[in-house]
């Protein structure tokens, strides 16, 4: 398990490493001269621009300074964004939120999608099971800022059962209705990709003669079904990760939360690149860790994988 | 008569015992490989090695099973996977919906003259400020945007941009997602693991957030329109497509057809282009299809932030944009083009999942 872990973090540096490189390479290697960007109009004088190259690393090759890119990033040096606050605290302060909101959304899409599948997938071809798989497909084909406007209008400002826009301190209860929104697409695909394990493994040799055993029917949909089907399900959570990142920069800025998302999208409209690079190098350090956790819960879910 | 002969054989032989089913194609598997040129007999045994396919040719009670399999049209084979398909297909509705949606979707984007009231582009005549924030009227029927312009007619130009771009990023993904995973599922060895790794460089950064950086690079910024967007769309989409066919590859690299091609003296390229590619689109169709519509979701979710379309451009994502300042006076410039994209990408889905279904008989047996 130790030798699994270690060998799954070392895999994990190329990746890293590459994708970050490629945010580097994209925003960083293009042409103009960043000096022009950092003097402004009226230009720097020979000594400033001596001393920002020296503290920028301007002169080094590319790859040296990519290095000290990397450096500072692993040393939770950001530098600053534009409007020279230091980006480690933008993201200090933005966190909290989004972690908040993403938690929600990971419950929500948990536990819905798994029961509804559970459920739709025992029962192939109930009505049930008829009317979630068309619904989840629709559900699929909406881009979440369309739901988010149709949510929050109706939810929020129609019906008024939740805030339509979140306040500045960003509670529990204030997200939950974006939270919501943001994990409805992933709630349908973790309906499906349940409802399609279960269904086949409710006819598997085991289930049979775990029923034949005398087991309880609750311990067999339990145990014997539910577990092994879990596999593909908690990979697509560990994949998600991603997408909520994604929509989290469309669904804070509808409903105004103050997270990582929002400050993403301001220096998008700014654009303000420092900000926008550390941002992304962060959300794939989060999704590279994910993934790797998701790898390791395979063991506890499916014990005949060993990490030898 | 033959072509009659494969229809009827075709209803009988699902009612085969699998005992007779082995023997078949057993049976058949002899008779190919020893009279058939290399060429052209790939798809048929293909279908048996990944099991997607299955036909067999009941024989005539007069004929020798030898005789029987030999009668039976090399060519008939691959067809009937699709002509299989395409049975199962046209009696599914959501299938005929999905299809007569995404006929009307691309006619539209083709002719959207046979379709506006009034040419949305020559605007200046058109978005009268008047009519601003204007409930449904006559010739109207979605009303008007805050700056006065019919929705119905703007809605209708939209379509061809949106289209377009899921189109054409579906194309460019399907041949090089399709070109990578089959060299590093044919070739295996530090080619696969170059291009594994690769791949997942460019996997580890999720699409949007992928597309948010390159679209804020200065070259993308002067040239914004849908040719960028649809490169910066297939920069990040091409390794799902290339893990697809590069398991598929995998799958049917080892197949005795594959061998026996290459023991008769044909090229790696031959092989790769003429036996295995053909055998392992069945997959990559399906998921391209899915992969249309959540391209056009992306394209309007880039538009959606500013970052995507320029904002001359009509099209969907952008008009949604415009519109979400006044949501809450004047929902329905929102509601409409959303409706219309919702309604565009479900049919793709529907008719990716409905093709999921038909080319792969084993799921369909339960």
């Amino acid at each position: 398990m130790a030798w699994y872990l270690v060998k799954r973090l070392l895999q994990l540096i190329p990746v890293f490493l590459g994708a970050t490189l490629l945010v580097y390479f994209l925003v960083f290697m293009t042409p103009g001269d960043p000096l022009d960007a950092l003097c402004g109009d009226k230009g720097c004088t020979p000594g400033v621009a001596a001393a920002l190259t020296k503290q920028y690393h301007l002169d080094d090759p590319f790859f040296m300074q990519y290095f000290h890119y990397i450096g500072n990033l692993l040393t939770g040096d950001l530098g600053v964004n534009f409007s020279g606050r230091e980006v480690s605290s933008v993201l200090a302060d933005a966190f909290p939120a989004t972690i908040r909101l993403a938690i929600i959304a990971l419950i929500f899409e948990a536990i819905f999608g798994i029961t509804f599948g559970l459920y739709a997938g025992l029962k192939k071809g109930g009505w049930f099971d008829s009317t979630v798989l068309v619904l989840s497909l629709v559900v699929i084909a909406v881009p979440i800022f369309v739901l988010g406007f149709v949510m929050q209008y109706f939810v929020g400002v129609k019906w008024g059962l939740a805030k339509p826009t979140v306040s500045g301190a960003a509670d529990w209860s204030d997200l939950i209705l974006p939270g919501i929104v943001l994990g409805l697409v992933s709630f349908a695909q973790v309906l499906r990709l349940t409802r399609t394990a279960v269904s086949e493994n409710a006819s598997a040799d085991y289930v049979r003669t775990a029923t034949a055993k005398g087991l309880t029917r609750g311990r067999v949909v339990r145990v014997h079904i539910l577990r092994n089907s879990m596999i593909p399900v908690a990979t697509f959570l560990g994949m998600d990760l991603g997408a909520l990142m994604g929509g989290a920069i469309v669904t804070e800025g509808i409903f105004n939360v103050p997270g990582i998302g929002n400050q993403l999208y301001k220096a998008l409209t700014l654009g303000d690149a420092p900000m926008v690079v550390s941002v992304v190098s962060v959300m794939v350090i989060i999704f590279c860790v994910a993934n790797l956790v998701v790898d390791l819960l395979y063991a506890w879910l499916d014990p005949r994988i060993r990490y030898a | 008569m033959r072509e009659a002969n494969m229809e009827n054989n075709d209803a009988a032989d699902r009612d085969l015992d699998p005992e007779a089913r082995a023997h078949e194609a057993a049976m058949r598997e002899i008779a190919d490989t020893a009279d058939t040129p290399a060429g052209s007999h790939q798809k048929d045994l293909g279908g048996l090695s990944t099991g997607i396919m299955m036909e067999h040719f009941v024989a005539d009670v007069g004929s020798t099973p030898v005789t029987a399999t030999d009668s039976r049209s090399a060519e008939g084979a691959p067809v009937s996977l699709w002509r299989d398909a395409w049975r199962q297909l046209r009696k599914k509705p959501t299938f005929v919906i999905a299809a007569l949606l995404i006929v009307l979707v691309i006619v539209v984007a083709l002719f959207p003259q046979l379709f506006w009231t009034e040419n949305p582009s020559a605007a200046a005549t058109q978005c009268l400020l008047e009519n601003s924030n204007g409930k449904a009227s006559a010739g109207h029927p979605m009303g008007f945007t805050a700056q006065g312009c019919d929705v119905y007619s703007r809605v209708i130009a939209g379509t061809r941009a949106s289209l377009m771009v899921g189109l054409f990023t579906t194309i460019g993904v399907v041949v090089i997602g399709g070109i990578i995973g089959a060299l590093a599922g044919y070739f295996g060895g530090w080619i696969d693991g170059v291009l594994a790794r690769l791949g997942d460089v460019f996997f580890a950064l999720p699409l949007i957030l992928g597309a948010l950086v390159v679209m804020q690079l200065p070259f993308f910024k002067a040239h914004r329109g849908v040719w960028t967007l649809v490169v910066v769309l297939v920069l990040f989409g091409w390794p799902q497509i290339a893990r697809i066919m590069r398991g598929a590859v995998v799958e049917v690299r080892n197949a005795d057809y594959v061998v026996s091609a290459r023991s008769l003296g044909v090229s790696s390229l031959g092989i790769l282009m003429r036996h295995i590619i053909p055998n392992a689109m069945a997959p990559v169709i399906v998921i391209a299809t899915i992969s249309l519509g959540t391209f056009i979701v992306a394209e309007s979710t880039l538009s959606y932030l500013g970052i995507g379309l320029p904002p001359g451009m009509m099209s969907w994502g952008n008009d949604i944009s415009d519109a979400k300042d006044a949501f809450r006076s004047n929902p329905m410039p929102v509601f409409w083009p959303g409706l219309a994209l919702s309604l565009t990408v479900l049919s793709f889905i529907m008719l990716g999942d409905a093709l999921r279904d038909a080319l792969d008989p084993k799921a369909r047996k339960k």
